[in-house]
């Protein structure tokens, strides 16, 4: 196999992983659905805080997706 | 035509060489010149009215004082305020660089994972050095977690010290990735506009939101990059 076919090989299957993240990314805003559906009044209190919670998943992504990046361009 | 890549290459504007040591001034520490006296400059200029019922740029600058503050008092506790002109200028200074990248023609500082690596490193040492000079040996009881069965310490401690050399690495590479991918994703679609003729439009109407949504996670992220160090420095002082 030539390592141009092989790098592209490579970048696909590294984005496979971002599946757990984009389940990770819909848990964050289910469960803030959820908790507020049984108690509205906390809705400022945990709005903060889901931010932090989708941009450390979010994060996850991200390493997928720079392992494909640097299989296709390193 | 240049490709999504070619925004992020350094650029040399004084070259300067000190024996092997490449010390030019680049386009990247000119634009870190540019956020440090653009934060400095609104900061001193916009508190220097002192009044007691704020401007609106009074406003601004008390805001983010005000977030940075709660942060520590929520996420390190009283112990944390010495600390607190450190944490400051770390946001201020990641927040003005992600937002400058967003600029037509402004160059991302934070685009570079040497520079998001030097800052989350020395985050790391120094957060391991304060946590070392507080407790000395007990220390290593960040390790192992208070309460759970002896047995489990040979599986728990190295997870434990593996997850927290991973710290500074997880921290660099979040905002390295988001900044890159967001400008490179941004050029990309950018570049669909006049390949595809007339039908262009579509491309250009999303990019709007779009560049909104970047716009958003370049302050997203200083945020996130801040929020962590905090917790990190709870970790170091409380031990837990």
């Amino acid at each position: 196999m030539e390592a141009e076919a092989a790098k592209f090989i490579g970048a696909g299957l590294a984005a496979i992983g971002m599946i757990g993240a984009g389940i990770g990314v819909g848990n964050v805003w289910a469960s803030y659905i959820t908790a507020l559906a049984r108690n509205p009044a906390s809705k400022d209190e945990i709005g903060a805080n889901i931010w932090i919670g989708f941009a450390v998943t979010e994060a996850i992504a991200l390493f997928a997706l720079i392992i494909g990046l640097i299989s296709l361009f390193g | 035509m240049a490709g999504p890549l070619e925004q992020f290459e350094i650029k040399p504007i004084v070259p300067l060489r000190i024996g092997e040591l490449d010390l030019s001034f680049t386009n990247s520490s000119l634009f870190m010149l540019i956020a440090a006296l653009g934060a400095t400059v609104f900061l001193v200029a916009s508190m220097s009215g002192r009044a007691l019922v704020p401007t609106r740029w009074q406003s601004l600058a008390e805001i983010f004082y005000e977030v940075i503050a709660n942060m520590i008092r929520d996420n390190v506790g009283s112990s944390g305020r010495p600390y607190f002109p450190f944490i400051f200028t770390l946001f201020i200074f990641v927040l003005f660089s992600n937002v400058i990248g967003m600029v037509p023609g402004g160059f991302t500082v934070t685009s570079h994972i040497i520079v998001t690596f030097g800052l989350a490193g020395l985050i790391f040492l120094g957060v391991t050095v304060i946590g070392i000079w507080r407790h000395g040996f007990k220390f290593l009881s960040l390790f192992f977690p208070h309460g759970a069965p002896w047995w489990t310490a040979f599986i728990l401690i190295p997870v434990e010290v593996v997850s927290y050399l991973s710290r500074p690495v997880s921290l660099s590479v979040r905002l390295f990735a988001n900044m890159t991918v967001g400008h490179v994703l941004l050029k990309v679609i950018a570049g669909f506009i006049a390949l595809m003729g007339i039908f262009g439009v579509v491309p250009f109407i999303f990019l709007i939101p779009l560049t909104a949504l970047e716009i958003g996670i370049a302050v997203l992220q200083a945020y996130i990059f801040t929020i962590l160090s905090c917790v990190y420095l709870h970790d170091a002082l409380h031990l837990h």
